[in-house]
Parts: C-alpha cells; sequence; structure tokens
C-alpha cells in the first residue's frame, strides 16, 4: 500500500476567536507541481507551517509519505525540502558550511556533501559566492541559500512557501526552471504563490484557499476549463491606432469571437470559444486583414480572473 | 500515460537510520553552533571580559601583595575562583544562552532549523550543549589566568586538590545557570528580555532574596542558588564550616544564625535548578510556535 505524499486531514487553526484554517482536507501524489493560491491571510502559510511542525494544528493532522508530522516529526520531514517564511541563516556561516549542516543533520552521506552542495549551489547560482559570510547577503541571496538548502538532500517532497519572495525577475526565472527540472526527476513541489503568471508557467494542480477555507482543487486545464467556460482569451497588438469600425467589421464579425475590449487605440481582448481552431482562425484572418498585427497572445489573465471570481464570490 | 509517482518512504526505520540517532543530531548541531559563536562578536566579548577580571586580580594582587592571600593557596583560590568563577558564569550564561532560543524566534533563524527533520528537544539539547561547551572554554581561560599566578606565587604548590573539586563545583553551577537562562531565553521572544533577567537574578537578585530569607524569615534559604554556590569558594574552607552556626548575643548585636550549605546540599540544589529550569524550559520550547 502506498500512502499520499502530502495529505491533510481535517486541518483546523484557531488563534483565539480567529479562524485561520478551517477543515482544510488535501491529498496531493505524484511528481508534479501543486499551486497554492489565495490572498493575504488566506491560510496558506498557516497550513505549510502545520504541515511542517513550525505551528501546532488545533484539531487535524498532516501526513508526509504516510507518516504523522505531528507525532514523528524527524521521520516525516526526513523526505521533504521545506523553505518557509524565507527564513534567516546564522550570519557567520557561509554558504557552504550552511548547507553543509542541512546535510549533515539529514544524515546524507559525507562523501556526498560536496557534489551535493557544489550542484544545488550552481543550481541557484551562488557557486562563487559559496565561501562569503551569509551575513553580508541581500535578501535575495539568502533566498537563493534557502531553496538551495531545501534541495540539498536531493528531496522526493518540496514544501515551498512563496520561494520567490525577494527575488529579482531573473531569480523568479530561476525558480521556475529549477521547479520543472524537479518535476522532471519526478518530484512533488507544494508551492504558495501570489505570482499567477508563475504558477500558470509551472504548476500542474492548483489548490485555492480563502477565509481558511478550500475553494477548489484540481488540474489547472480542469479549472480553466470549470470556471471559464470553455471561452479563451487573447491579446493582439497592431502597428497604427484601430478605428472603432475596424473593430467592428474585421474582428467581431469573425467567427467564434464573442466579444472585443479595447485596451488602448493599439491593443484589443478578444473573447472567443472553439479552442484553439477558431484562435488560429483568428490570428490567420486577423493578420491578412491589413490592420497591422504585430503581436497576438495568450493573454496571462484567465487565472487571475478565475482567481478574482472565487474570492469575490467568498467575500 | 500514467504520472509517475514518488516512491513513499513509507520505511520509518530507514529513515530513522538514516538521519542518526537524536543525540547524535544533537552533536551535530552543537557543532555548527559552536561554530557560529566561535566567529561571532559573543566570544570576543567573553573572552575579553575575562581578560579584564583576569588582569585587574592580577595586577590588584602584583601590586598590593596582599599577605593573607600570596601566603596560602587555598586563601588566594578561595577568594579569587571562589569569587570570580560565579561571575564569569553569568557573563558566559548570558552571552551564549540568552538568546539561544529567543535568538530563534527574534532573528528569524528558527525557520532555517524547523524545516529539518530534528526533533525539537535535540534542536534544544543541540544549543544548550553548544552554550555548555563555549561556556566552559571561558570558565577554562580563567582558570588558566588564576593557575599562571598561582604557579608565580607558590611554584609547585599551585595546584591544591580543593581547586578540582572547585572546578567541578563551579561546572555544577553553570550546568544550573545555562538552564535557568534557557528558560528565560523559550519564556521571552525577544533576546534583551532573556538576557536581562537572568543578568539581574544572578547578578544580584538571587543574593538579595537570600538575605530577605535570612535575616527576616530566619530559615535556612535551602532553594535559592546565591546560598547553593557558596560551595565553590567554601571547598577552599579548612576545616569546612559547620552547617547551621549560631553566634553569641552581646550588648551590641543580637544573637545570629548563619547557615552554610554542605557541598552536598549545595549540589543537590544547584542539580535541582538544572533539572526544574531545563525541564520547564524545554516544555515551554516545545509548545512554542513559530507563527
Amino acid at each position: 500500500m502506498t500512502a499520499a505524499a502530502i495529505e491533510v486531514q481535517h486541518l483546523t487553526k484557531r488563534f483565539g476567536s480567529f479562524t485561520a484554517l478551517d477543515d482544510l482536507s488535501l491529498k496531493i501524489e505524484g511528481a508534479k507541481c501543486v499551486g497554492f493560491l489565495g490572498p493575504n491571510g488566506a491560510g496558506k502559510t498557516t497550513t505549510l507551517k502545520m504541515v511542517t511542525d513550525m505551528i501546532f494544528p488545533t484539531k487535524g493532522e498532516c501526513f508526509l509519505n504516510g507518516v504523522s508530522v505531528q507525532s514523528n516529526r524527524k521521520v516525516a520531514l526526513s523526505a521533504a525540502g521545506v523553505l518557509i517564511e524565507s527564513p534567516e541563516i546564522y550570519p557567520s556561516l557561509t554558504p557552504y558550511e550552511a548547507l553543509e549542516m542541512v546535510a549533515d543533520v539529514r544524515g546524507v552521506p559525507r562523501a556526498e556533501w560536496k557534489g551535493r552542495i557544489d550542484e544545488v549551489l550552481a543550481e541557484v547560482k551562488m557557486s562563487d559566492w559559496a565561501d562569503k559570510k551569509v551575513g553580508r547577503f541581500s535578501k535575495g541571496m539568502k533566498q537563493r541559500i534557502n531553496i538551495a538548502a531545501a534541495l540539498v538532500h536531493d528531496p522526493q517532497i518540496l514544501i515551498l512557501d512563496e520561494p520567490a519572495t525577494g527575488l529579482d525577475p531573473r531569480g523568479m526565472a530561476e525558480v521556475r526552471t529549477i521547479v520543472r527540472g524537479l518535476k522532471k526527476r519526478n518530484r512533488l513541489i507544494f508551492m504558495s504563490s501570489h505570482i499567477l503568471a508563475e504558477v500558470t508557467d509551472v504548476c500542474d494542480e492548483v489548490a485555492l484557499i480563502d477565509h481558511g477555507k478550500l475553494r477548489f482543487y484540481d488540474t489547472l486545464p480542469n479549472i480553466l476549463s470549470r470556471f471559464s467556460a470553455g471561452q479563451s482569451t487573447i491579446d493582439a497588438a497592431f502597428s497604427r491606432p484601430l478605428a472603432p469600425a475596424d473593430v467592428t467589421a474585421q474582428i467581431t464579425s469573425l467567427p467564434g469571437v464573442e466579444g472585443v475590449e479595447t485596451l488602448d487605440p493599439r491593443r484589443v481582448r478578444i473573447k472567443f470559444s472553439g479552442g484553439l481552431a477558431t484562435q488560429e482562425n483568428v490570428l490567420k484572418a486577423l493578420a491578412g486583414s491589413g490592420l497591422g498585427l504585430v503581436a497576438f497572445n495568450e493573454t496571462s489573465s484567465a487565472l487571475e480572473e478565475i482567481y478574482l471570481s472565487q474570492i469575490e464570490r467568498g467575500d | 500515460m500514467a504520472a509517475p509517482t514518488v516512491t513513499p518512504e513509507l520505511d520509518s526505520a530507514g529513515a530513522a537510520r538514516r538521519l542518526g540517532p537524536t543525540y547524535a543530531q544533537v552533536v551535530k548541531l552543537s557543532r555548527y553552533q559552536i561554530r557560529d559563536y566561535l566567529r561571532s562578536y559573543r566570544y570576543i566579548l567573553m573572552f575579553g571580559l575575562v581578560t579584564i577580571i583576569g588582569s585587574i586580580l592580577t595586577l590588584a594582587v602584583g601590586y598590593y601583595r596582599p599577605a593573607s592571600l600570596i601566603s596560602d593557596p587555598l586563601a588566594f583560590y578561595g577568594t579569587l575562583w571562589g569569587g570570580g568563577s560565579v561571575v564569569v558564569i553569568v557573563f558566559a550564561a548570558v552571552i551564549f544562552g540568552g538568546d539561544a532560543i529567543a535568538g530563534e524566534f527574534q532573528n528569524k533563524t528558527g525557520y532555517f532549523l524547523m524545516g529539518l527533520p530534528l526533533r525539537r528537544e535535540a534542536i534544544y539539547a543541540g544549543k544548550y550543549l553548544a552554550a555548555l561547551v563555549a561556556s566552559l572554554t571561558a570558565l577554562a581561560f580563567y582558570l588558566v589566568i588564576l593557575v599562571a599566578n598561582g604557579l608565580y606565587y607558590f611554584g609547585g604548590s599551585a595546584f591544591p586538590w580543593q581547586l578540582g573539586e572547585s572546578v567541578v563545583l563551579a561546572i555544577v553551577y553553570l550546568l544550573a545557570v545555562l538552564g535557568a537562562t534557557f528558560l528565560f531565553s523559550s519564556l521571552f521572544k525577544t533576546s534583551t528580555y532573556a538576557t536581562l533577567v537572568v543578568a539581574v537574578l544572578f547578578l544580584f537578585g538571587f543574593s538579595i532574596l537570600q538575605a530577605l530569607v535570612t535575616d527576616l524569615a530566619k530559615i535556612e534559604p535551602w532553594f535559592i542558588i546565591s546560598y547553593a554556590d557558596s560551595i565553590i569558594g567554601n571547598a577552599f574552607l579548612n576545616p569546612y564550616p559547620a552547617h547551621i552556626t549560631v553566634t553569641t548575643a552581646t550588648r551590641f548585636m543580637p544573637s545570629e544564625t548563619v547557615y552554610t550549605p554542605t557541598v552536598a546540599e549545595g549540589v543537590v540544589i544547584m542539580l535541582g535548578y538544572f533539572a526544574v529550569t531545563t525541564l520547564a524550559g524545554l516544555g515551554l520550547f516545545e509548545r512554542e510556535e513559530f507563527t
């Protein structure tokens, strides 16, 4: 019998009279990336902290690979790499020493330390800083070391709380590359994030919580089709301003197009049904229309619209 | 294509074997903690303080050359080690232990440790062990300064056996003070409060309490650690003072009862403090939330 990699059962957390998490149950299996979404105060970090035994549930229990985190944190956390709340590292240690401590405590064979540490430092682009004291690092650099610390024992499960916090755009892109690499190596990543584009880019499944309650948990394609009622959206840009008549005559009238929104004189957002076939036809038509089409992109706002609609419903 | 699955690590025994026993994790953690201490300002501060205390005593004895001290090794160590070691221990406990637990919350380093597969008691014990080792090195440094003085004044007679006994008693006292320091460090999530409370309690608080209990309540202050720590200096007295001494009343002074802890009694009190404060501190840390 196999156990789910991450399972939370009826998890409830109250701080006085405030209920931060209300009877959350979630079972995550397989090798994939699961995005954990929700507004500030929704209960994301509270959930992840209970999954890693940093705070205690008022009710319920968390399991990693079938081992109760609350009863046996030592064994339960052995298979997981954890990054919660952008931790600080002892300032007098170097990244190499901090990672050596993690490898040592996690029981990585001593012969493998150097290879593993060099590998993860290269992965987070911190090899050149391996022997400098962490105390002098910027927030983003420390976060890179924290990500390396979560990876150093090559864990089966990664629990990441907003890993891109404090990182520059290049760092954010690198986090996405790391997550994609982990997925290829059959790892499970459970990641909270505020960056919907990041979630759309790397996550296979999404769990949304709000006011401590789970709104939905499903695969990303299922969520998009369920909540957008089969409608797709693209943004198109043109080399010159469009006249309203052009929009009506040449875009709105195209087969499958259900609405056109003018974003600015040179850009429009087109809503259509019919999937990829319609999208192909719309592109062909606009390219041959003489309107001066210069860009045609799938909008990244689909998940955002669903997110906002679900959060508003909760309010 | 079927989704690949994570291989569940249901073999708890295998995971536990790879991680090693908890005591081994305690030692590992303390090793890195000591490395942090060695490189931080606190080690320089502690050794600076010991150097200052040792230098002042060396210069004072060398300049005034008090006959009562430089003619008798027991009196020399009884005064300089018996009095000074207690102060060094309190400073060491405050400097190495004051923020040991509180600092994990205040500086957010706890989030780094808490993600590791360590039992909470292993974290507590590892940090305690590191603070103990660091404090012992400071105490040893103070001892080296005094022994160097002793060798100068007494030559081959510089190592009375009572010094060994007193050093052991000082180590027991260090266990107790560190236990209390860790308790307050667990109680407060701010290092300053923990440091301040321990310093005030051990440098003045317990002594004032002891005086009040003895003078006003007229009972043996067996429950106060400053009463117990007097055995560190008393170890050099020959003969060892009686447990209870009643002075004769005079025209100007009423009769007075003076209590002196026996070595066994002092050790029991100090070990009692160590046990109670360690268990209480650990109990608090086990329930602390990293919110």
